[in-house]
């Protein structure tokens, strides 16, 4: 009988030789003449443990990690396929603190399925909510997801029942699900991880969603910057395809729903829902003034039902174990699970997924074991580039939207990267104004012209040029951003640069000798 | 003469796609899809590593859009190249969680060892230098993109091995 080996085809995995561990694994065990079955799986998450290698014992799965190419050959001299003993053995993977903690919804088949194998998805649970949500009234559904509490985990919050309402309710011919698979926010990969590692589970939630809101059809708006995850979604669509998932008859229902992948080309905009339908619909990614709302009049003019990855990964989920399940975890009115992801410089980066509420010190020390230099951990950006950057004094605030944005942060989509003590807050200031320039669309002035002239307030400021007042047109300017942009690009970049003034204001008194010259008086290009 | 229209109309080397026969099949195959643009652009940059000048009319003749339509969606999108490329494409992360683990340092090593940077390909074509913002590789940063691969954990020393590899081959092959 052959031994079923895993390894992960996760891009951040081979990124570090997932795929020649896997290869130097195939080709002793060959040459060994051991008859083995390699699996590639999603990660698990657990990125210092990566390439993270399972083999099915009689004991269960047992994990050996980081394990090079180069490992391979004493991990066949250890009997590793039988669990045996090695330097690198870590044990039944469930047994780790670190996923031994987690509350694992959303994520629930990461790392231990096959992506695209649907018997497998099925084996763990994967198609009860789809079946659940043939069987059931739309308004029953829609209901089922206003009770589990779900707000849009894209960043925004909105609660997920209310869109869902009024997409139900509006009178069209042709409605749309629309997947904004565009999450450019830096420190942030749960997207891509469900993309490559359960790409089921966002169609099992498309297809839901749009038998609860009358939609026949569906676009994913992937990130080009995800090169990998486009291959096994496009796989993916075909074997749900094939095991009717998908089509104009769906599990024998004689219900209809198609879905389509669109390519995004690099623009970060286009992760804000109106330029992403104005790119899907083939033009610049410019943001469209609300209303009229993408719910009653979003792609090509149709009602449109928008979601991030991670809320219609959430759908099934909550239609087979029922919004009362979901509401069960959480804090406050954030209601459920949100899959954290700890990124930057921390010694364990990961995804862990928990209920909202756990603190932010708790995921930084007790998930990722503080920073990966080993020096102090002095600012932490959690929601991707338009976040607040917080100091310790702030790291027992608790990470649920509500009280985290009391504290001047934003939750977002839970991405969380660490800077040690290295770290310069007046090049991170000039920085979040330098991407504003980069990305902004062009359509209001505060955001088009005031990120240039940011930078370039900034670079007198650490030059060391009329300090005072330049520090007070920096204000002036974030004040402008914030109260006259259209939409999140410009109206929270001031958020990043004021929370460095605010927390870090040592940072923009350094002598000017001591200023990155160099670099900062970099030109901004677009291209 | 231009020196982009004169790329397009000198003679095909053999084994390298025709300009104008890619961009009309491209356009022939998608263009019964909606919003088919970013798609078209994508399938011609995906054979021609570039999207030549002479698209633009032929896309705009097909879309029914104006040629300034086209020319400022080509131009919006930070994927799209109107040059060619060099053999190699490196793209290295900017974004936050990379430079918390030392990204900028890469970008001036390259800079000052290899002569390399953003948006401009190396004297004798072997790579062109590209910035990205987030790959979804965050916990295992810096991060960068070799031909479209992602690599993790990127060190200085690392970088040189395929600088000078790239750099080797355009040697002994122009």
């Amino acid at each position: 009988m052959s031994v079923t080996v895993y390894v992960p085809n996760d891009s951040a995995a081979i990124g570090i030789g997932a795929n020649a561990t896997a290869q130097a694994i195939s080709k002793m065990a060959a040459e060994r003449g051991i008859p083995i079955r390699v699996i590639r799986n999603g990660s698990r998450g657990l990125f210092w443990l990566e390439p993270f290698v399972e083999v099915v014992t009689s004991e269960g799965r047992i994990g050996y990690g980081p394990v090079e190419a180069q490992d391979v050959p004493s991990l066949f001299d250890a009997r590793f396929l039988d669990g045996g003993p090695h330097r690198l053995r870590i044990g039944h993977p469930e047994s780790i603190p670190y996923l031994a903690q987690q509350e694992r919804l959303t994520f629930s088949r990461v790392g231990i399925t096959d992506p695209l194998s649907i018997p497998d998805y099925e084996a763990h649970g994967g198609g009860r909510g789809l079946r659940v949500a043939l069987q059931a009234p739309p308004a029953d559904l829609v209901e089922e997801i206003t009770k589990s509490g779900l707000r849009g985990r894209g960043g925004a919050a909105f609660p997920a029942g209310i869109k869902w309402k009024t997409v139900m309710n509006a009178r069209a011919e042709q409605k749309y699900i629309v997947c904004n698979a565009d999450e450019g926010d830096s420190g942030t990969f749960s997207d891509r991880m469900i993309l490559e590692g359960d790409p089921f589970v966002l169609i099992e939630g498309m297809v839901i969603a749009g038998l609860a809101v009358g939609a026949t059809e569906g676009y994913i708006y992937l990130r080009s910057e995800y090169p990998h995850a486009w291959v096994i979604l496009l796989a993916a669509i075909q074997k749900a395809q094939d095991a009717g998932y998908l089509g104009s008859n769906i599990l024998g229902s004689g219900r209809r729903f198609e879905l389509h992948v669109r390519l995004g080309a690099g623009a970060y905009i286009c992760g804000e829902e109106t330029a992403m339908l104005e790119s899907l619909e083939g033009k610049r990614g410019m943001v469209r003034p609300k209303p009229p709302i993408p719910a009653l009049s979003g792609l090509w003019g149709r009602p449109t039902l928008i979601h991030n990855v991670m809320t219609l990964a959430a759908v099934p989920v909550i239609v087979d174990k029922g919004g009362a399940f979901y509401a069960g975890f959480g804090a406050g009115r954030s209601r459920g699970t949100l899959p954290f992801q700890l990124a930057g410089n921390i010694k364990r980066g990961g995804l862990v997924e928990k209920s909202f509420g756990v603190t932010l010190r708790e995921m930084l020390y007790d998930f990722g074991g503080g920073s990966a230099s080993g020096r102090p951990i002095r600012a932490v950006q959690v929601g991707g580039p338009l976040g607040a950057y917080l100091p310790e004094s702030k790291f027992d605030t608790s990470l649920d939207y509500e009280a985290f944005s009391a504290s001047g942060g934003m939750v977002g989509h839970g991405g969380i990267v660490v800077f040690d003590d290295t770290v310069d807050m007046a090049r991170m200031a000039r920085y979040a104004m330098e991407f504003c320039a980069i990305e902004s669309c062009g359509k209001c002035t505060p955001c088009r012209i005031g990120s240039t002239r940011g930078v370039e307030v900034i670079d007198r400021v650490i030059q060391g040029r009329q300090r005072t007042e330049n520090l007070t047109l920096l204000r002036d300017l974030c004040d402008t951003l914030s109260s006259a942009s259209l939409c999140a690009m410009g109206g929270l970049t001031p958020s990043p640069v004021l929370s460095a003034l605010t927390h870090f204001p040592e940072d923009f008194q350094r002598p000017p000798a001591l200023a990155p010259g160099g670099r900062a008086s970099r030109t901004i290009r677009r291209h | 003469m231009d020196s982009r229209l004169q790329a397009n109309t000198s003679p095909t080397v053999p084994g390298t796609p025709d300009p104008l026969a890619t961009i009309d099949s491209v356009i022939v195959a998608m263009r019964s899809l909606p919003g088919a643009l970013l798609p078209m652009l994508h399938g011609i940059q995906d054979v021609l590593g570039h999207v030549p000048g002479a698209a633009v009319p032929r896309l705009a003749e097909a879309l029914n859009l104006s040629q300034a339509e086209v020319h400022g969606v080509l131009s919006f999108y930070h994927d799209f190249r109107t040059v060619p490329p060099g053999r190699h494409i490196l793209r290295l992360c900017r974004a936050e969680a990379c430079q918390a683990m030392g990204c900028d340092a890469l970008e001036t090593h390259l800079q000052k060892r290899h002569g390399l940077t953003f948006h401009e390909t190396a004297t004798d074509g072997s790579v062109t230098l590209e910035p990205v913002y987030c790959m979804g590789n965050c916990a295992c940063a810096p991060s960068v993109m070799v031909d479209g691969e992602v690599r993790g954990r990127v060190t200085a020393g690392k970088l040189d091995q395929w600088v000078q590899q790239w750099r080797a081959n355009a040697g002994g092959n122009p």
